[in-house]
């Protein structure tokens, strides 16, 4: 009988099986070419107007606001970022049941952990293209000093964020398992909760006491931080490293944690049929 | 690792019956599947025959570890479905009713993703690609969107990329719904030549007894989601000949009169039932 399993086994290595995932998410993004452009022309257009509201303010009060430019303009493509990760990830189950894939995908023999994988190094390289992209137009229309930015604490806090993240994209997407009929907008809310308390638009300090609670336990308030203080005070990795450990921490009890809900959600929805249900 | 393919034991689903909250009304569950048993010998062509929602394509989903079972036991080459799921997996592929594709990639494009998670290298999955819709008359298409394709094409393509990976049991859920005659030919002797070649080991569902009884070397009637009967063609024939000469009695007469209705009669029961 060995033969039997020797045959049917593929030969394919952890790292190409997560890829297959990537080189798929690929195909989509080039067919879907469409929908890209109308994302970018979203993004330069949300954060070139928001950015402007600095401007404004300069205009109003007479002061140099040029922090200010920055400190929005961070915030707009910091959010750019989360959310394409977040979409990208999210919609693992959802875009595969409007496909109608999705059994077809979850039978083959790819541990869950490397096809979540698969699917976070995509998010994680579209969001970054996308948001470069987003950054490089809205630059035209401001006048920045980046002299002060530490490219090194920067991209060490984008990459050491973005895992917790993609853990957190991993627990909205589960959300469809559970619920076929509202699942997709219960991932938005989550977004959208992230929206308002990790200090995209504005410092945390200024929510509500009871709310600031909440922006302690999201990864995206770390990262704003870290990347502000990287690009605005210069702050180099040294002086990040607190808010780089604190990521890392986030990302080594959302990553198992993730990883344990998402089996648990596909258990669910296997016991009571709902793996292929729309709705 | 047994020898035996697939043994399926005392298998029973039911759905529904829940509830999330403790205010709302507590409905009957519905029992899909209900204690189901049977074997399946190396090389074989073994089939499910019965109306559309008898319980086939949730016994499939079973076995393709989609669906958990409430009771009994799946075990594919000795491995069960649920404490060895990903041995499971390796060993099987399956065609379900609809084609179910990426449908703006390419047909290679979704070969090639579908065949890459059973851990095939890209150009043993293109020669193979090639290879297989070329059969199917598809080899000049390989690189048009699936949208391209008509539902008949798409089911074409669907059969290729289930046997691309060289699975040992196979699962053709309904693999000809859709197709015109020619194409429903074509496909079901490209079905009887991998078996021959590969040493694939076949279970195959459907409601059409032409295909069940050119194809199976077994037939199992599943009705209410219980198996009723089992036999080769013959012996279902001889099951009710009381003298008549069996190659004059067709498989339509053998499944009304072991059933009590027709396949036609158990659909419509079930559509307006």
């Amino acid at each position: 009988m060995a033969s039997v399993t020797n045959r049917a086994f593929g030969s394919g290595s952890s790292w190409a099986l997560s890829m297959a995932f990537v080189e798929r998410q690929t195909n989509l993004w080039k067919r879907y070419w469409g929908w890209e452009l109308v994302w970018l022309v979203y993004g330069v257009v949300n954060t070139v107007a928001i950015t402007l509201i600095a401007d404004q303010a300069g205009a109003v009060s007479g002061q140099d606001v040029s922090q200010f430019v920055l400190f929005l303009l961070i915030g707009t493509l910091v959010w750019a970022y989360l959310s394409a990760v977040l979409d990208d990830i999210s919609l693992v189950v959802q875009w595969e049941r409007w496909e109608g894939t999705i059994e077809h995908t979850l039978m083959a023999p790819v541990p869950r952990s490397l096809h979540l994988l698969g699917m976070s190094v995509f998010g994680i390289l579209h969001g970054l293209i996308r948001t470069v992209l987003i950054f490089a137009i809205a630059l035209l229309f401001f006048d920045i000093d980046f002299g002060n930015v530490d490219v090194l604490a920067t991209v060490a806090v984008v990459l050491v964020g973005s895992v917790s993240v993609a853990a957190l994209a991993i627990l909205a997407g589960l959300l469809p398992l559970l619920y076929p009929e509202r699942g997709a907008q219960m991932s938005m809310m989550v977004q959208a909760s992230l929206l308002l308390i990790s200090g995209v638009y504005y410092e945390v300090d200024v929510l509500p006491a009871w709310l600031q609670v909440f922006s302690f336990i999201s990864p995206a308030t770390y990262i704003l931080d870290g990347i502000r203080g990287a690009m605005i005070e210069g702050e180099s990795i040294v002086d990040v490293a607190d808010t780089l450990a604190i990521l890392a921490l986030f990302g080594m009890i959302m990553v198992p944690m993730s990883l344990w809900a998402f089996n648990w959600a596909e258990r669910y929805a296997k016991r009571t049929g709902k793996l292929k249900r729309m709705g | 690792m047994n020898s035996i393919p697939l043994e399926v034991s005392e298998l029973s689903k039911s759905f529904g019956g829940g509830r999330m909250f403790p205010w709302q009304e507590k409905k009957e569950p519905i029992k899909a599947v209900d204690n189901v048993s049977f074997q399946i010998k190396r090389g074989e062509i073994y089939g499910l025959i019965g109306a559309n929602g008898s319980g086939k394509s949730t016994v499939v989903r079973m076995i393709s570890t989609l669906l958990t079972p409430d009771a009994g036991s799946v075990r594919v080459f000795g491995f069960d479905i649920e404490r060895d799921e990903l041995e499971v997996r390796r060993l099987l592929n399956r065609v379900s009713p609809d084609p179910s594709f990426f449908k703006n990639m390419s047909a290679l494009e979704n070969l090639l993703f579908f065949a890459r998670i059973y851990g095939m290298g890209s150009d043993e999955i293109k020669r193979k690609s090639f290879e297989i819709l070329s059969r199917l008359d598809l080899g000049d298409r390989i690189r048009e969107p699936m949208l391209h394709f008509s539902r008949g094409q798409q089911q074409k393509v669907a059969v290729a990329r289930a046997f691309l990976t060289s699975p040992v049991m196979m699962l053709l859920d309904e693999p000809t719904t859709g197709l015109d005659p020619a194409s429903k030919l074509e496909v079901q002797n490209f079905i009887r030549e991998v078996r021959a070649d590969h040493d694939a080991t076949v279970l195959l569902t459907t409601h059409d007894m032409d295909e069940a009884e050119r194809l199976c070397d077994r037939i199992a009637f599943l009705v209410n989601g219980r198996i009723v009967t089992e036999g080769t063609s013959l012996e279902l024939r001889s099951q009710i000949a009381n003298g008549r000469p069996v190659e004059e009695i067709s498989m339509e007469t053998v499944f009304l009169e072991i059933t009590g209705k027709t396949i036609e009669e158990d659909e419509e029961v079930l559509v307006h039932g």
